[in-house]
């Protein structure tokens, strides 16, 4: 189906040229990329914009790479390059496995990862394996660029830290110096289509750390700082799980719709964080490359 | 409007599109290529799946506009020559009954075993997820890619 209403559509081809662009129009633009929300969006009348700014031609945003001590990936990157990347496979495994299971081969060959934390719906698959790894997202406008640490990106459902005439160029991710592991867990009810009814992430750090992010279980995903707290000070013991699971109702606020009821998201999530948690001990203390 | 021009099925075609326009639409309703279905019409049944520059993807999902100076190729393009192996062994098993879904799952079966000739049955699953199917419950289409692909 069309969609039920006119507007306008440009190509830049440089990132200046974007920015110039989304600066003259502001909040009534939208940045297209893979465009698997935004074109729902606006089939369903959710977002009308009056121009769409298609920033596929800008092949520096398509970049996987190391600099430094830090992972780059850029606003074009989809999921299924995310899965054919050596780098991500080795660096982040939790982003490899959470990007595996994101909708369907069709799907991740245009989604963007970017995309995805842009779109901000709670129920996405990138934030828990970027909150957990701190990463810090990248944007630029007319009057330049900035930073923003991921745990500060997330508003609202649907709502995020970035400015009307701002879009966002790369994410970075700092690579720990030492050792590490990540697990990712998704609940749904079947793979191919579904969108996760909970998620979490854990990334077992050296000397004991661990980070901990839940996605799903309200309007944005979170990290949990207490929880963190409780694993780094009392270590990983049988008690230690009981009491942390215990803790993640003081932390989530799931809700109860078509998908699940809050009752069982809350159930579950505590199943999967142990879960999470076991296996980013067991890759940590074994490390070998994931393989789905 | 805006003029564009792509390569459908190997032919270099032009046509004047609006923005609004879906690749499905443009595909179905003005150039008469009848393999894309739409089924959800929000990317969720994978009925409407053709590939772009080699990898498939939504068609309702994305701008006829944005195809401009690309590459799509539908179901028509691998029979072009009469049936694939692919969908010799499909006919010769049944494995689909009404066919709705069998454009898609055939195209997203065939980039699966372009890249990867052997898959494991975890793959396969996986690689024809998004396709929908209300008749069959896959189980054939599983065995006979399987059977296909595996090694002698």
């Amino acid at each position: 189906m069309a969609i039920p209403y006119e507007f306008a559509y440009e190509r830049p081809e440089t990132a200046e040229q974007a920015v110039k662009l989304l600066g003259k129009y502001g909040k009534n633009a939208r940045i297209l990329a893979g465009g698997t929300d935004l074109a729902n969006q606006m089939k369903q009348g959710f977002r009308v914009p009056e121009i769409l700014i298609d920033i596929k031609n800008i092949k520096e945003w398509e970049v996987i790479k190391m600099v430094n001590n830090e992972l780059h990936i850029g606003s074009l990157v989809t999921f299924n390059d995310l899965r054919k990347s050596q780098l991500i496979r080795e660096k982040l495994n939790i982003l490899f496995e959470a990007a595996g299971l994101v909708a369907s081969t069709g799907v991740r060959n245009r989604a963007t990862m970017v995309g995805n934390i842009c779109s901000a719906v709670a129920c996405m698959d990138s934030a828990a394996p970027l909150l957990v790894h701190e990463a810090v997202i990248h944007t630029l406008s007319i009057d330049g660029e900035r930073t923003i640490p991921i745990q500060q990106w997330f508003v609202d459902n649907r709502k995020t830290a970035i400015q009307d005439n701002e879009l966002v160029t790369h994410v970075s991710i700092p690579i720990p110096e030492k050792k590490y592991a990540g697990a990712y867990q998704k609940m749904m009810r079947y793979s191919g289509e579904d969108l996760s009814q909970s998620n979490v992430g854990v990334l077992a750090l050296s000397d004991n750390k661990y980070h901990v992010a839940f996605g799903s279980v309200g309007p944005t995903p979170k990290r949990s700082l207490k929880i963190e707290n409780l694993l780094n000070t009392k270590g990983i013991s049988k008690e230690t799980i009981e009491e942390a699971k215990a803790m993640i109702e003081t932390v989530i606020a799931p809700i109860t719709d078509v998908r699940a009821t809050k009752e069982y998201r809350m159930h579950m999530t505590k199943v999967m964080f142990e879960r999470a948690l076991k296996s980013a001990v067991e890759r940590f203390k074994q490390p070998k490359l994931i393989t789905q | 409007m805006k003029k564009i021009s792509f390569k459908l099925n190997g032919e270099t075609r032009f046509l004047h599109v609006e923005p609004n326009e879906t690749l499905l639409d443009v595909l179905r309703d003005r150039m008469g290529v009848k393999s894309p279905k739409c089924g959800c019409d929000n990317g969720d049944c994978g009925a409407c799946t053709v590939m772009l520059d080699g990898k498939t993807v939504r068609s309702c999902l994305i701008f006829a506009i944005e195809v401009d100076n690309h590459e799509i190729s539908t179901l028509e393009n691998i029979s072009k020559n009469g049936l694939s192996p692919l969908q010799k062994i499909f006919l010769e098993k049944n494995v689909f009954q009404c066919g709705y879904c069998a454009p898609g799952m055939i195209l997203s079966a065939t980039e699966l075993i372009t890249n990867n000739p052997h898959p494991s049955e975890h793959e396969i699953k996986e690689a024809i997820a998004g396709n929908l199917c209300r008749c069959t419950g896959y189980t054939p289409v599983i065995e006979a890619i399987l059977e296909l692909t595996k090694k002698d």
